[in-house]
């Protein structure tokens, strides 16, 4: 076994290699740009080497500098984590060549998968079900119809060297066929460049549902159950579990012998995922092999009770797998949420900065939580806005989906906007909760983005009488108030009035030990919660159900969130309710259509365009004053009408900077 | 007796129905509450205990002996805000629209001057059209005897005017004296002069809104410290508020409990300052996680935000912050962030609140706008009011303290308790850059010389020791572990006692 390892990673996935290195008692070296000075990984590993500068190409990217890391600190080998340098073959070479093991597989394997026309034609030879498709490259769009004739429309023409969506069209006739030969060509030229374009029949309401396989150095290969991934935004996997609610046991055996044959064939070793497009009849197609530990293996850690990165790391050091075919199970169910620092209500913009709060749940038997930052750290610009998993286990998906959504509730991220509503929308979303799901779900159910409005309805009641022990308890605090006036001390009356969406809804609430009980509607709700002043987090139970709420208080009101929806809620006096009646209701503030220089200063960069839509919060400018860099951002939604001012300007205050419409 | 007491409860309905149903409907619909319902949201229950109901104006000039209303236009008498006691007045504006008349204005006096002889705050509600105009100058004359009252009572009794409609003219002068004024978004105003007036006299077309809003006047002018949604909104937070502040000034501020620990470690401080000296970031949130709860009332949050001021409490015990706000203008001071937080800093030292300020200053804002604005004399305020200051006093260097805003800022000099530096504190009298460019200007062409000694520089005083080795600097602590540090400090000077000496008054660079 190696004394020592190095991780060639950052964020999540260098924490979570680098906690099993620590358990198996191998020491740990992270490696780190300047922008991880402080990070996460680099404060849990035993040493940390510096290796460039923020962006990755100067930095996660660079093999000489990591190789020379491994070497100056005396680790044995290197766990590259997903991304960055975990399936390049010259960094592969380049370790063995410096005498330094790779935690993955040989660089043979990783070349002939990492290639789509040979992985294909690779699986094609090992008798893996591959979509219908014309097997080499097309030569110009008359062959490509031709091609596309033969397997059948729909088809999908699709760049060799692509990913990510790029260079993909859809066919349904000869005349797409054709003008989308063209337009994928370009653009995979553009992109990659590369234009070598495949086609292949296009599969509707496709599932995406891949095997892990793990394979040692002595010709041993098992398949560890599958994941499905259908939940995906664009592409990219929002929500991952295992096992899949759709396959039947026949073809979860079918595919995974598939994709252990697959294996063997390229002498596979270390940990590695078969992806597989799965039709609504379960026909199953091979889509790609990822030769690399997958962001979502941790679900299949908690279903077969195995630890990847251990086995990856045994199983590099030459050691035999401790396991075969028969003893992997499936003991229970879990889900994966990838939790992404960016705004669900602004169209998913990426969002940077500090993380001014950040805890996540606790970790327990149903919860685990991998993650790459923490409390007071920072959401830097140059990385994957992937900033924690949260999944958790149940014995059955319903049970997992509760401890999900439970654990949602919990998780309090402030200073940076994340995707934490999107997921709890989803989990609460009765396509997703029946299992009726596939890769389209998400662009069909949310097909203008994500709005406060597609929240799940909450239970009224719940909310109301959380915010009514919540602000009892407030009211009795301010109550014991030195200095009050002998004998005419304040009593807190029981009688309020709870004001949600400007309906009022009148309670009482009445202290009792370990909370308050709260009459509402002729029914008595036990709210007991240790919660305490300032805390973000209102865990206890109503009736004996667990229950857990998120509050902002601002002014006079309370904002709650919970299950991904939010109210803004007051709370009054039954007098103040009446008179409330009085107040007017006010519409949104209309804030001018001026962006004004706030201080005088000199205009660094502009980073909107005239005629361009900007949402509320975009950067639209930085101000230099006073030897200080200051954002301006947009204060809503809008298009920038007019833009004043030039890079290098130098402003007073009250100069208008831009102009909306 | 029988016929008295029926007299009586007649005279008292129909001194509750002020200027009459119609008019109170036309306030209703106007979004504003009546003086008496203003007053029972402001309150405890049942609390209120009215003076002066049956007084009426002695006016006969006009017609005006006809037109009486039982009150004369203002509700006053005093009662409790969580069990503690306060003075109020409520200007009525269905009664003559608020005027105040020579009878109104000596219901005014009778409570500021009980107040003033019990110790207990004043809370003035100001929703008046201005003088009564039948009346006079004997409406003059009252104003000033409340104003004469304003002044006798600033520093004795809190004074909170609370502005829930037009308030213009020489009535004005009244909030401008007392210690906060809180304004209603929409539905209030204040000006010396009305719209119709500024365009006679300089042809400017402005609204009322524009012109002395709660939005101007918490923006530009900085005469409102807070400014909240409606009627409902702004008497809540005025009881809410007058938690933080003593009854008077011979009261320590009241104590309430906290489930804080005072030994709270928060570590995400360590990580706050960022690497890059010239990067902003918010002192809210060291602020915010300092003190108890996470509660922090911010005021003027919208004025001069290169300051903050507000109160707290650590421990349980109220205190005033001040913090210079990187994030705006890099938390240079400058005219309007001087005045301030000058005048805050003497309202604490006034009431016994403990002054905890959190420094992050580059200096004073260069430019000829500040010079010819004065900032000569403005500046001296804040320095005048820490100068000044025997209340406790505890500093918190974060990162900047140069030149003569390091004096300034509540420094050892001007006799703080307690002046703490996190390690990224640079006490100095300038930045590197510029300090070398003074010291070595033989060599401001050689930008490798420049850069060298720039960087001596910086090893050298951009750094918390040269002034701890002075002992101008207590200690240097962990951010970590900064409301501890506070906490402890505060606790060991709770029984402070040091007098300036005695004088008539002290003559502060108004």
């Amino acid at each position: 076994m190696f004394d020592k390892i190095l991780v060639a990673n950052r964020g999540e996935i260098a924490c979570r290699v680098l906690k099993t290195a620590r358990r198996m008692g191998i020491k740990t070296v992270a490696v780190y740009s300047d922008a991880d000075r402080d990070a996460l990984h680099v404060r849990m590993a035993d040493e940390a080497v510096h290796i460039g500068a923020s962006p990755s190409a100067q930095s996660y990217l660079l093999k000489d500098r990591i190789i020379q890391a491994c070497l100056d600190t005396g680790a044995q080998a290197v766990h590259p984590g997903y991304g960055f340098l975990s399936e390049n073959s010259g960094f592969c070479e380049a370790l063995a060549a410096a005498g330094i093991v790779f935690i993955g597989p040989n660089t043979r394997a990783i070349e002939a998968m990492g290639d789509k026309i040979t992985s294909k034609k690779l699986a094609d030879e090992a008798g893996v079900n591959t979509i219908p498709g014309f097997a080499d490259v097309l030569r110009d769009a008359e062959h490509a119809v031709e091609a596309a004739n033969q397997i059948g429309y729909p088809v999908m023409l699709k760049a060799s060297a692509g990913g990510g969506g790029k260079g993909m069209r859809i066919a349904r006739n000869d005349a797409e066929c054709r003008d989308g030969f063209a337009r994928a060509a370009n653009e995979a030229r553009s992109s990659f460049g590369d234009d070598r374009i495949l086609v292949e029949k296009f599969i509707e309401e496709p599932r995406h549902i891949e095997i892990q396989v793990m394979a040692d150095s002595h010709g041993n290969v098992v398949y560890l159950n599958e994941r499905e991934c259908s939940l995906q935004r664009r592409h990219q996997k929002v929500i991952e579990e295992a096992p899949s609610p759709f396959l039947d046991k026949a073809t979860r055996k079918q595919m995974g012998e598939q994709a252990v044959t697959l294996a063997k064939a390229v002498d596979y070793q270390s940990a590695g995922t078969v992806e597989f497009i799965v039709d609504p009849k379960r026909n199953f197609y091979f889509l790609e092999m990822n030769t690399r530990l997958q962001v979502e293996h941790p679900v299949t850690e908690l279903t077969t009770g195995l630890d990847l990165v251990e086995m990856m790391i045994r199983v590099a050091a030459g050691e035999k797998l401790p396991i075969s075919q028969a003893d992997v199970r499936i003991d229970g169910w879990a889900i994966e949420s990838r939790v992404y620092a960016e705004d669900p209500f602004r169209n998913f913009l990426p969002s940077i900065g500090r993380l001014v709060y950040y805890r996540p749940p606790a970790e327990d038997e149903h919860v685990r939580v991998d993650t790459g930052v923490f409390e007071g750290g920072e959401v830097s610009m140059f990385y994957d806005p992937m900033i924690a998993k949260l999944i958790t286990r149940g014995d059955s998906r319903d049970e997992a989906i509760a401890h999900m959504r439970s654990a949602l509730d919990r998780f309090i991220i402030r200073g940076v906007s994340c995707n934490l509503a999107f997921l709890s929308a989803l989990m609460a979303h009765p396509r997703f909760v029946d299992g009726n799901i596939s890769t389209n779900m998400i662009g069909d159910e949310y097909p203008d983005g994500f709005s406060p409005e597609d929240l799940p309805h909450e239970d009224p009641a719940i909310i109301i009488s959380v915010a009514a022990s919540i602000v009892r308890r407030y009211r009795d605090r301010a109550a014991c108030i030195e200095g009050q006036l002998r004998g005419h001390e304040r009593t807190v009356p029981s009688d309020w009035v709870v004001v949600m969406n400007q309906e009022q809804h009148p309670v009482s609430v009445v202290p009792t030990d370990g909370g308050c009980d709260v009459v509402y509607e002729g029914r008595t709700l036990a709210v007991r919660s240790a919660w305490d002043f300032g805390q973000h987090l209102f865990s206890g139970t109503i009736n004996g159900k667990e229950i857990h709420v998120q509050l902002e208080r601002r002014n006079q009101v309370y904002r709650l969130s919970r299950g991904g929806s939010q109210s803004d809620i007051l709370i009054l006096t039954p007098r103040a309710a009446r008179l409330m009646r009085h107040m007017p209701v006010k519409a949104p503030p209309d804030t001018s259509k001026h962006l004004i220089s706030p201080m005088p200063g000199l205009l660094v960069s502009v980073a909107v365009a005239e005629g361009q839509e900007v949402k509320a919060g975009e950067e639209l400018a930085v101000l230099e004053a006073m030897k200080m860099e200051n954002t301006l951002r947009a204060e809503r939604n809008g298009t920038v009408a007019k833009i004043h001012f030039q890079p290098g300007a130098s402003l007073e205050v009250g100069d208008t900077i831009m102009e909306f419409e | 007796m029988k016929e008295i007491v029926e007299q009586l409860e007649q005279k008292r309905a129909a001194a509750a129905l002020g200027g009459g149903q119609q008019r109170i409907d036309t306030q209703h619909s106007r979004g504003k509450l009546t003086a008496r319902e203003r007053i029972e949201l402001l309150l405890d229950e049942g609390s209120f205990e009215e003076w002066d109901t049956f007084v009426e104006h002695r006016c006969t000039d006009f017609g005006m002996e006809e037109k009486k209303v039982l009150g004369d236009g203002v509700v006053t008498g005093y009662g409790t805000i969580n069990g503690r006691m306060v003075f109020v007045f409520s200007q009525d504006f269905t009664v003559f629209g608020g005027s105040l008349s020579e009878a109104h204005a000596e219901k005014i006096c009778k409570v500021m001057d009980q107040a003033m002889k019990v110790g207990a705050p004043v809370i003035g509600l100001n929703d008046s059209g201005g003088a009564r105009i039948q009346e006079g100058v004997v409406s003059l004359g009252g104003y000033a005897e409340v104003f004469q009252r304003n002044v006798l009572a600033s520093g004795v009794v809190p004074q909170i005017s609370v502005i829930m409609g037009p308030c213009a003219g020489g009535a004005v002068y009244s909030p401008a004296m007392t210690d906060f004024i809180f304004m209603v978004k929409d539905s209030s105003y204040m000006f010396v002069t009305g719209p119709d007036v500024v365009k006679t006299v300089t042809h400017e077309k402005i609204t009322a809104e524009e012109l002395g809003g709660a939005v101007t006047h918490s923006t530009i002018s900085g005469v409102c410290d807070c400014a909240y949604e409606n009627d409902v909104e702004t008497l809540a937070m005025v009881r809410r508020f007058i938690n933080y502040l003593p009854s008077n000034n011979r009261e320590k501020p009241p104590f309430r409990p906290t489930p804080d620990q005072p030994g709270r470690m928060e570590m995400s401080l360590d990580t706050l300052i960022p690497d890059n000296p010239t990067k902003p970031y918010d002192m809210k949130e060291a602020i915010r996680k300092v003190v108890d709860d996470n509660e922090f009332w911010e005021l003027q949050p919208d004025h001069a935000r290169n300051i903050i001021i507000g109160l707290a409490r650590m421990d349980g015990h109220p205190v005033g912050i001040v913090a210079n706000q990187p994030m705006v203008q890099a938390g240079c001071l400058d005219i309007k962030s001087s005045i301030k937080a000058g005048r805050f800093v003497r309202f604490c030292d006034a009431f016994n609140i403990p002054i905890v300020t959190f420094v992050d200053v580059p200096g004073f804002m260069p430019g000829s706008a500040q010079e010819y604005g004065g900032i000569i004399k403005h500046g001296a305020k804040l320095l005048f009011a820490y100068a000044e200051a025997t209340v406790p006093k505890i500093t918190i260097i974060t990162r900047k303290a140069y030149g003569g805003a390091y004096d300034v800022m509540s420094s050892k000099h001007l006799r703080g308790d307690v002046n703490l530096a996190w390690p990224s504190a640079e006490i100095a009298v300038m930045g590197p850059k510029g300090a070398v460019e003074i010291i070595f200007r033989t060599d401001i062409g050689d930008a490798e010389k420049i850069a060298e000694r720039t960087e001596e520089y910086r090893q050298k005083f951009a750094n918390p020791f040269i002034a701890a080795s002075r002992g101008y600097i207590d200690d240097v602590i962990a951010p970590h572990a900064t409301r501890k540090r506070i906490c402890r400090s505060l606790a060991m000077l709770r029984d402070k006692q040091l007098d300036n000496p005695w004088r008539k008054h002290d003559n502060i660079p108004l």
